[in-house]
C-alpha cells in the first residue's frame, strides 16, 4: 500500500473517463446512432489520413496558443473566459495592418502578428484594469468584452473592411484576400519533397515555441515567480512585497496577447482574410485544453493535440454518414471540464483518500483472510 | 414620438421576462453561496425541452395549452435537474465554481443544440403560447397595450419578483438560504444542512433559468437556434450584481437593459439604417460593464461567501 496515491490517481482518472465515455455514449444511445461507430470517427478517423492529421494539427495550433495563455492568467489568479474576443481584436488589428502595409514580405510577415499579440494584449488587459482598479469579477467582464469584440467586428467586416466583391450581395461580409506573402506556408510548400498530405501551415511551430517561452517566462524567470505567487495567494504574494494588481494586468496582458497571436495565426494559416465566425470557439476550447493539460504551458501540447483530434473527429461525423450533429463536441467539452474539476478535487482531498484507502485495505485483507 | 416610445416599451418589457425569470433565479443561487455562471446552458436546454413537447404534440400546429403547460414544466424540471448536477460538481466536490459554470454552459448549450437537431431539425417552429389580454384593463389607451396584453409568462415573471422576493425575506427557507450564502460555519452550527440547502437554492434557481429558456423558445421566438439564449444567462449572472442580490434590484436591472436592447430594436424599425446598428447592440453589454464597475465601488455587499465551497470538515 506504498504506492496507494498513485494508484489512487490513476483509479480516478480511470473513472472520469469511463464516466465521460459513459454519458457520451447515453447522448448517442438517444439520437440513435451506434456509439462505436461513432466512437470509432471521434478517435480513430483523424489519423487514417495525412490530410486528416494535418487538419488535426491547423485545430491543434490555435488551441495550444489560447490554452497557454489561458494557463498563464489561470496561474496569476485570474480566469479569462475572453479569449474568443482577444482573439478577434487580435486579428482585426493583424488584418488591418496586413491590408494597408507596404513593408517588405519579410518584415511584414512578423510585424503582422506582433500587431495581433498588440491587440489581443490591449483587449486583454482592459478586464484586468477593472479587476484591478474597481473590482469588477472578470468572469463577468471578460464575457461583455465577448459580445463587443464580436460586434465591433462584424460592424468592421461589414462597413470599413467590406470586400467590394461582395458588398451588395447576399453572401456574408469578409474582407479581401491578404497578399500571398503574409500567408504563413504550408508544409508541403516549404519543404517540397514532403507527401502532398502534409497541408497544414507552419503554425504550429510559432505554437510550440510559444509554449516553450512561456513555460520558461513563468518558471524560469523572477517575474513569472512574482505572477504565479500572485496567483496562489494573493495575500502571502502582497506580504512578501508584490504588487498583486500590477502581475494581474500583466497576465492578462500576456494571456490576451496569446489569443490576438491565435487569432491571426487562423487568419494567416487557414483563412487568409477577414471573415465572420473564424474564431471558430477556440477562446472557449482553450480553457477545456488548459485544464486538460494540467494548467501547464507544457501539458497544453498533448491536450491540445487530443482536443483537435476530438474536434476534427467530430466535424467528420456528418461526411462518414453518422447523424451527430457537430455540436457534439460542445457537449463533450463541456462534460470534460465538470469531470476534471470534479476529478481534481476527489484526488487532492486526503479525507476522500484515506477513506478509500481504508476501504480497499478492509477487502484485501478479507480476501487474504478467506 | 410618442408612437416610437411606444413601440419602445412594448418591444421592451416582453424581452426583459426572460432575464427577469434567469436572474432571479441567479439571485437565489448566489444568496446561497454558489456562484453558477452555467445559467446560459441551462437556459438553452430549458428551451428546447420547453418547444420539444408541443413539437412532438402538435408540430407548429397550435396544441392544448396543457400541452404548453407541460413544456413549461418539463424545462423548469430539466433545469432543476441541471442544477443538481452543477450542485454535485460545485457542493460535494468543492470545484471551482467558475470553470465549473463554463463547463455547464459548453455542456448545456451543445446538448440543447444537438438534441434540437435530432429531434426537431432544421427552421421549424412552434405555435406557442399567444398572448392573454387582460379585460378591461388591455383597453386602456397606450397602457393596456404596453402592459397588459402580454404573454402569460411575462405576468408570471412580474410575479415571481415579490414572491422571490417574500421566499428569500419572509420565510424560514430563505434565511437559511441566506445564511448560507453569507456564513456557513455559523449556519452549520446552528443545526443548518448547508449542502442541502444550496442544492435546494440551486435546484430553485436552476428551474427558474429553465422556465426563462422555455419563455424564450414557447412564447417569445417560438423557434429554437443556437443562438436563441444570445447571452442572456451571462447577462443575468451580471444583472444580480446589478441589482445589490435583491429581487426588486434585479427587475429594474432586466428593465433597464432590456429597453436598451429594445431601443435598438426600435431604432431599426424606424429605419435609421445610417446608425451602424451594431453599436446599439452592444450597448447592453457596454451598460453591464460600466455598471459593475460602480457595483464593485459601492458599499452594498453580496453574499460573503459567495462561489466558496464549503466544507465542515475543513478548518478555514
Amino acid at each position: 500500500m506504498k504506492h496507494f496515491k498513485m494508484v489512487y490517481t490513476a483509479g480516478v482518472i480511470a473513472l472520469a473517463v469511463l464516466l465521460t465515455l459513459g454519458v457520451a455514449a447515453m447522448i448517442l444511445c438517444v439520437l440513435g446512432a451506434n456509439v462505436l461507430d461513432t466512437f470509432y470517427v471521434i478517435f480513430c478517423y483523424p489519423f487514417t489520413t495525412l490530410k486528416n492529421l494535418s487538419g488535426v494539427i491547423n485545430i491543434m495550433t490555435p488551441l495550444t496558443i489560447v490554452g497557454v495563455g489561458i494557463c498563464v492568467a489561470y496561474r496569476s489568479g485570474i480566469v479569462n473566459i475572453g479569449g474568443e474576443g482577444q482573439m478577434i481584436m487580435g486579428l482585426l488589428c493583424a488584418v488591418v495592418f496586413a491590408l494597408n502595409t507596404s513593408l517588405p514580405a519579410a518584415a511584414a510577415l512578423p510585424v503582422t502578428l506582433l500587431i495581433g499579440m498588440l491587440g489581443g494584449a490591449i483587449w486583454g488587459a482592459l478586464p484586468g484594469l477593472l479587476r484591478a482598479k474597481f473590482g469588477v469579477s472578470e468572469l463577468l467582464s471578460t464575457v461583455m468584452f465577448n459580445y463587443i469584440a464580436t460586434q465591433f467586428y462584424a460592424y468592421c467586416l461589414r462597413v470599413p473592411l467590406l470586400d467590394p466583391a461582395v458588398a451588395g450581395g447576399s453572401g456574408d461580409p469578409q474582407t479581401v484576400k491578404l497578399n500571398t506573402s503574409l500567408w504563413l506556408p504550408r508544409m508541403n510548400e516549404v519543404v517540397p519533397t514532403l507527401d502532398k498530405g502534409m497541408r497544414f501551415h507552419v503554425g504550429i511551430f510559432i505554437a510550440l515555441a510559444l509554449a516553450v517561452i512561456v513555460f520558461l517566462f513563468m518558471w524560469k524567470t523572477p517575474a513569472g515567480f512574482r505572477m504565479r505567487a500572485a496567483g496562489a495567494s494573493d495575500r502571502a504574494a502582497r506580504y512578501g512585497g508584490i504588487s498583486v494588481s500590477k502581475y494581474l494586468v500583466l497576465a492578462m496582458c500576456i494571456s490576451g496577447a496569446c489569443c490576438g497571436l491565435a487569432g491571426t495565426v487562423e487568419i494567416l494559416g487557414v483563412h487568409h482574410r477577414g471573415l465572420g465566425s473564424c474564431t471558430g470557439g477556440y477562446g472557449f476550447s482553450g480553457i477545456v485544453v488548459a485544464l486538460f493539460g494540467g494548467l501547464h504551458p507544457l501539458g497544453v501540447i498533448p491536450a491540445a493535440f487530443f482536443f483537435a483530434v476530438i474536434s476534427y473527429g467530430c466535424s467528420a461525423l456528418q461526411i462518414n454518414k453518422i447523424p451527430v450533429p457537430s455540436n457534439m463536441i460542445d457537449v463533450l467539452q463541456g462534460l470534460v471540464i465538470l469531470v476534471i474539476v470534479a476529478a481534481k478535487l476527489i484526488i487532492a482531498n486526503p479525507y476522500l483518500m484515506d477513506r478509500a484507502q481504508r476501504r480497499v485495505t478492509k477487502l484485501l485483507g478479507r480476501k487474504e483472510g478467506a | 414620438m410618442l408612437d416610437f416610445i411606444v413601440l419602445f416599451l412594448t418591444v421592451g418589457i416582453p424581452l426583459s421576462s426572460a432575464l427577469l425569470l434567469a436572474a432571479l433565479g441567479e439571485t437565489v443561487n448566489q444568496r446561497s453561496g454558489v456562484f453558477n455562471l452555467g445559467c446560459e446552458g441551462v437556459m438553452s436546454m430549458g428551451a428546447f425541452v420547453g418547444m420539444l413537447i408541443p413539437f412532438m404534440a402538435g408540430g407548429s400546429a397550435q396544441v392544448a395549452w396543457y400541452v404548453n403547460l407541460a413544456g413549461l414544466v418539463a424545462a423548469a424540471v430539466v433545469g432543476a435537474l441541471f442544477g443538481l448536477l452543477f450542485g454535485v460538481v460545485v457542493i460535494r466536490f468543492g470545484a471551482p465554481q467558475g470553470i465549473a459554470g463554463i463547463g455547464l454552459q459548453l455542456f448545456g448549450t451543445g446538448l440543447a443544440g444537438t438534441l434540437y437537431r435530432h429531434f426537431i431539425g432544421g427552421a421549424q417552429g412552434v405555435y406557442g403560447i399567444g398572448a392573454l389580454k387582460i379585460p378591461v384593463l388591455s383597453d386602456l389607451p397606450i397602457v393596456g397595450k404596453m402592459l397588459f396584453s402580454c404573454n402569460p409568462m411575462v405576468y408570471f415573471a412580474f410575479l415571481m419578483v415579490p414572491a422571490v422576493h417574500a421566499l428569500l425575506f419572509k420565510t424560514p427557507w430563505g434565511l437559511r438560504v441566506r445564511a448560507c450564502g453569507t456564513m456557513p460555519r455559523a449556519a452549520d452550527s446552528m443545526g443548518i444542512d448547508v449542502s442541502r440547502t444550496r442544492y435546494q437554492a440551486l435546484a430553485f434557481g436552476s428551474a427558474m433559468a429553465g422556465l426563462a429558456g422555455a419563455y424564450l423558445s414557447v412564447c417569445y421566438a417560438k423557434i429554437f437556434t443556437d443562438s436563441l439564449i444570445g447571452g442572456r444567462g451571462f447577462i443575468a449572472v451580471a444583472l444580480v450584481y446589478f441589482g445589490h442580490w435583491s429581487p426588486v434590484g434585479v427587475m429594474g436591472g432586466a428593465l433597464l437593459f432590456s429597453l436598451a436592447q429594445a431601443l435598438q430594436l426600435a431604432v431599426q424599425a424606424y429605419g435609421f439604417t445610417t446608425f451602424p446598428y451594431e453599436f446599439l447592440v452592444m450597448l447592453p453589454y457596454v451598460l453591464v460593464v460600466v455598471v459593475l464597475i460602480f457595483v464593485g465601488k459601492s458599499k452594498h455587499v453580496g453574499p460573503a461567501m459567495l462561489g466558496k465551497p464549503f466544507n465542515r470538515e475543513m478548518r478555514t
